[in-house]
């Protein structure tokens, strides 16, 4: 059970101003059904730069929703150079907080808006223009450097619950640890938590072990006409199908034990298990 | 603290039951002045080794064993890992663990972390299911082997309450001499179980299943069947679980499965028809749903449904503004883009894996509570979905 605010479950369950904008001014559409959560932020602006009208469409979480609806009541009568300097932060303030896991919801609802008014205004974000870290996310540099500023975020695992970057295969882990101590040396000088070695996510596990099916297994297996592809990974249970003359081969279970496995647990991870799929 | 049970729906019966209150007027002198214990040699305490040994006869009555094959534990999990241990123990030249992808965490972790500790001693075929959650028998055939030490195949399924047919596998097992253990603790009290002539080594039960108190489980071991102790200590259950009995709770267990007996055909009859009542009414009223694992082959109390294009926890917290009480299979956090394993050995779509709902009933609903969720949930669906950008109406 997660211990939301009463203002979060007030915007949950009677969210304000759902909707699309017929003809819109700007439209900011972030996030995707695969990531878990998705926004679809659409604004009316006047002549004066005023925004009129904001609704929003959201897939997801309680926090998610809340946090949407929440962006739409703020924004609404701001010009759009004051809704620009909205943070995400503000967005959580504005609802008594959210929990650590769930501020992504928060960031979710600022870049929705940054993108509604970039579209407005027919220009480019800047972030867009940053260079991707987080390729599951597609979160980029200046995304996190500016979370690490506002927020004052002060380790990865922060990073990961404000701005998702590094959640899913983890891989980019390394780089948002330089980037933590660029941005944090820039700015003041605050020690760093020091990190434990993290277990291994699902998705870090499932681009790693694809990699070395691709380097190393795959290229053996092709040569006695074989082939193998990965179906799912399960905690430390790893689901391939082997493929082409490795399906009649009687010796496809020594290959998946003495050959396949034994390369995982090198290169990937000692404790994997490999089995073979339907 | 007061909790407000009377005000809740109460659709979560997978998770934790009601303790009957006829469980709790049975616990009540054992938690106040029948306190002895049951190994000392006065009367006080001694008189209280007889209630234990009246709720051992309960328990066997209702599985349909001998009374010596009962071992009180602590919980479901504790009498899991006793089982296959002691198997492998049991067994040390057999090096191979059958059991399936959608097993309770109790299992999965412990087959999971055996390859860890033990530097990968053993290996483990985990059988795949169909799309309904069903086995395939002649992937199971297959998989036993004369290396085999020990196989673990759950009764139902904690997610889907599909049922698995562990009298044939166990039979299958001891053909190749293989242990056979079935975690049982969502089938015992929900569907007639008679182990007498079965060939099925261990079960495993909890007490909060099924009426009685957390924090008291049961592990079945037939009789003959070589057996190495997980807690080893004092000589409590003829020296097969060390620790003092936790006297209360395993009474309170005793009296849950003489009610279970009385009620085996009111949960087969009345509580199926809520549930079916449910499924059907749910199915119908809402567009783009639809039911996870096997219509037949199933518990009585169980269904699973997913709705598409809408997410779990904000599902739940719509019914938990309305006292409603059920689980989801989807769990929404920063990094975690993992819906239940037992949905995604099923292969159900990660659009539909997202918003799945469990209802799991007993004896205590009511056709009422039954229409009362009818009403309520397809508007909180319609609701979700009208603030969905993926969903392009009806």
């Amino acid at each position: 059970m997660w211990e939301y605010t009463d203002k979060v479950q007030e915007h949950f369950l009677n969210p304000q101003n759902v909707g699309e904008i017929e003809n819109p001014s700007g439209v900011g559409d972030v996030g995707s059904l695969a990531c878990g959560d998705a926004l679809k932020l659409t604004l009316k602006i006047d002549d004066e730069e005023r925004i009129v009208d904001a609704k929003f469409k959201t897939f997801g979480c309680a926090s998610a929703i809340a946090s949407s609806s929440a962006l739409t009541i703020m924004v609404k009568g701001m010009t759009v150079s004051e809704a620009e300097k909205i943070t995400n932060d503000d967005i959580a303030d504005f609802l008594g907080g959210l929990p650590k896991e769930k501020m992504h919801c928060s960031v979710m609802g600022r870049e929705a808006l940054e993108a509604a008014i970039a579209d407005y205004r027919g220009v480019i974000l800047p972030m867009a223009e940053g260079e991707v870290v987080c390729e599951c996310f597609g979160v980029t540099d200046l995304d996190v450097i500016r979370a690490i500023k506002e927020s004052d975020l002060r380790s990865v695992e922060e990073i990961t619950n404000f701005t998702k970057a590094g959640g899913g295969c983890g891989k980019c882990e390394d780089k948002l640890r330089d980037i933590l101590q660029e941005t944090i040396s820039d700015t003041a000088v605050k020690p760093v938590q020091i990190e434990g070695p993290k277990r291994m996510t699902t998705l870090q596990k499932i681009k790693k072990i694809e990699e070395v099916l691709e380097r190393e297994i795959k290229p053996a297996l092709k040569k006695d006409g074989g082939d193998i592809e990965l179906v799912d990974v399960d905690g430390d249970f790893v689901m391939v199908s082997l493929r082409g003359a490795c399906t009649s081969c009687a010796k496809s279970q020594t290959t998946l034990k003495e050959y396949v496995e034994k390369k995982l647990r090198e290169l990937v991870l000692d404790t994997l298990i490999v089995e073979e799929a339907k | 603290m007061k909790c407000d049970a009377e005000k809740v729906i109460y659709m979560d019966n997978n998770a934790t039951t009601r303790i009957a209150p006829e469980v709790v007027d049975s616990m009540m002198p054992f938690l106040t002045e029948c306190y002895g214990n049951p190994s000392s040699m006065h009367n006080f305490g001694g008189q209280v080794a007889g209630a234990v040994e009246q709720a051992r006869q309960q328990v066997s009555n209702l599985i349909g064993s001998e009374v010596s094959e009962i071992t009180f534990t602590s919980c479901g999990t504790e009498s899991d890992s006793t089982a296959i241990l002691s198997a492998l123990q049991a067994f040390p030249d057999k090096r191979h663990i059958v059991t399936t992808r959608v097993e309770h965490p109790a299992i999965k972790n412990l087959c999971e972390n055996l390859g860890r500790l033990t530097g990968h001693k053993y290996r483990v075929t985990r059988l795949p299911v169909e799309s309904d959650g069903t086995l395939d028998m002649a992937r199971y055939q297959e998989a036993l082997s004369d290396d085999t030490a020990i196989v673990s195949v759950m009764w139902a399924n904690n997610e889907t309450g599909v049922i698995f047919p562990v009298e044939k596998m166990a039979s299958m097992a001891k053909e190749h001499g293989i242990l056979f253990h079935t975690d049982a603790v969502q089938a015992v009290g929900k569907i007639p179980i008679n182990l007498k002539d079965l060939d099925i080594d261990f079960l495993s039960l909890s007490g909060h299943k099924l009426h009685a108190p957390k924090g008291v489980g049961v592990l079945y071991i037939k009789r003959g069947t070589p057996f190495v102790p997980y807690l080893t200590g004092g000589h409590q259950e003829e020296g097969r679980r060390g620790g003092t009995e936790n006297v209360a709770s395993i009474v309170g267990l005793g009296r849950a499965c003489d009610l279970a007996a009385e009620m085996m055909k009111e949960e087969n009859d009345r509580v199926r028809a809520m549930r079916d009542r449910l499924e059907e009414g749910l199915l119908a009223a809402v567009p783009k749903s639809m039911l996870n694992g096997h219509k037949t082959d199933r518990l009585p109390n169980t269904t699973n449904i997913s709705f598409e294009f809408v997410e779990g926890e904000a599902i739940l917290l719509h019914m938990n503004l309305y006292n409603i009480c059920a689980s989801s299979g989807s769990a929404c956090t920063s990094g975690s883009l993992e819906p239940s394993h037992v949905l995604r050995a099923m292969g159900v779509p990660f659009t539909a894996a997202h918003g799945s709902i469990r209802f799991s009933l007993s004896i205590y609903n009511t056709d009422e509570e039954v229409d009362f969720v009818l009403g309520k949930m397809p508007p909180i669906i319609a609701e979700l979905r009208e603030l969905s950008p993926f969903w392009e109406g009806n």
